[in-house]
């Protein structure tokens, strides 16, 4: 998904970091087939996600090169188009389309920008602006987190049952997660978490984005 | 046996006693927690906990510790399957909190699909875009 950005940018101290919120039987063969150059890690207990409080994917962090945040983690520049496409024919409206490529295209050149530019780039936050944007965890969703973790061993250790209390534990404490929705989540025929449920809890979102808008100059 | 995940990792210990709690020797609990048992409490690095006054409610007359009670007694939190056999610790909401306050980037260590481990910090020096996405 970053390989174009990070071929063009690798030698300006640049490097993208992925991590597959996923166990690593499920997420090998995106990455055997895509054959990524950079590093892609396997977090099957989502611990990236406790640590910054990313809830979905695609998200990012944008991070100096002195370790330090440049933009908390956010939306990697999606739009919501899915939700427009008809759930018989396929089909999303032109205009739907139109603004995926744009969120996209908008956010990439931002990232180039920052890869370019670093910390003069106009799409770093000063520190004031990205504590602001940071998603500080509540007792609830610390909780959620070692739930989750605890499911996913009895999971692998055989006892799925057990696991099914504490996933839907974990879900309840942290309504906001997608990424653990969606990974302790029945499968649609074509074997993603896109089931009726799924679909059921995206329509209830009403106005509410599924990819929240990114703050950045020209997003849609 | 028991076992206890925490950020660290996964650990294997004999519980002193049976659950509700996980009642560890002080040993495990360092070894585990990297909490000591020192005459002015429970410490870590320059932290020290001291033990409440009265009965301590997860410090038994034999010395061993009830890790659970220990870990949420400090902010943290910590849940456990129905047998207490399995446990999960994590740091607690204030931690994470004040660790990304400071905006510096909390570090991690986990396994690339050769199972190669990288820590976050194995790319100071340059800009990393840290990005999620999953197979669901």
């Amino acid at each position: 998904m970053w390989q174009q950005i990070y071929d063009a940018m690798k030698d300006k101290g640049f490097v993208v970091v992925a991590v597959a919120m996923d166990t690593a039987e499920a997420a090998r063969p995106y990455v055997d087939a895509a054959k990524p150059a950079y590093p892609c890690l396997v977090d099957r207990d989502h611990r990236v996600a406790a640590l910054y409080g990313m809830v979905n994917v695609p998200e990012a962090v944008w991070i100096d090169e002195n370790g330090r945040i440049a933009r908390p983690a956010e939306n990697a520049g999606s739009w919501d188009g899915f939700r427009r496409r008809d759930r018989t024919t396929g089909i999303m409206p032109k205009e739907d389309v139109d603004l995926i490529v744009r969120a996209k295209r908008t956010y990439m050149d931002a990232v180039r920008d920052w890869a370019i530019n670093g910390a003069a780039s106009r799409h770093v936050f000063d520190e004031e602006a990205a504590r602001a944007r940071l998603r500080p965890p509540s007792e609830d969703v610390a909780l959620a987190h070692v739930h989750f973790r605890l499911g996913g061993h009895l999971l692998r250790t055989g006892r799925p049952d057990e696991a099914l209390t504490h996933f839907e534990e974990a879900r309840r404490l942290h309504p906001d997660s997608w990424t653990i929705w969606r990974q302790t989540a029945g499968r649609n025929d074509q074997g993603f978490a896109a089931n009726a449920d799924f679909w059921a809890r995206v329509d209830a979102l009403g106005e509410s984005r599924y990819y929240p808008r990114v703050d950045m100059e020209g997003m849609p | 046996m028991a076992v206890v995940l925490t950020d660290q990792g996964e650990f294997e210990a004999a519980p002193r006693r049976s659950p509700p709690g996980l009642w560890l020797n002080t040993r495990d609990l360092a070894r585990i927690t990297g909490f000591e048992a020192k005459p002015e409490g429970f410490c870590k690095g320059d932290i020290c906990v001291p033990v409440p006054h009265g009965v301590a409610r997860y410090v038994d007359e034999a010395g061993n510790i009830d890790a659970a009670a220990f870990w949420r007694h400090i902010g943290n939190v910590a849940v456990r399957d129905k047998a207490g056999e399995v446990w999960a610790f994590g740091a607690g909401a204030g931690e994470r909190a004040q660790a990304l306050e400071t905006l510096e980037a909390p570090d991690f260590e986990l396994p690339d699909f050769d199972g190669r481990l990288h820590r976050l910090s194995d790319y100071r020096g340059q800009k990393v875009f840290l990005s999620s996405w999953a197979s669901w």
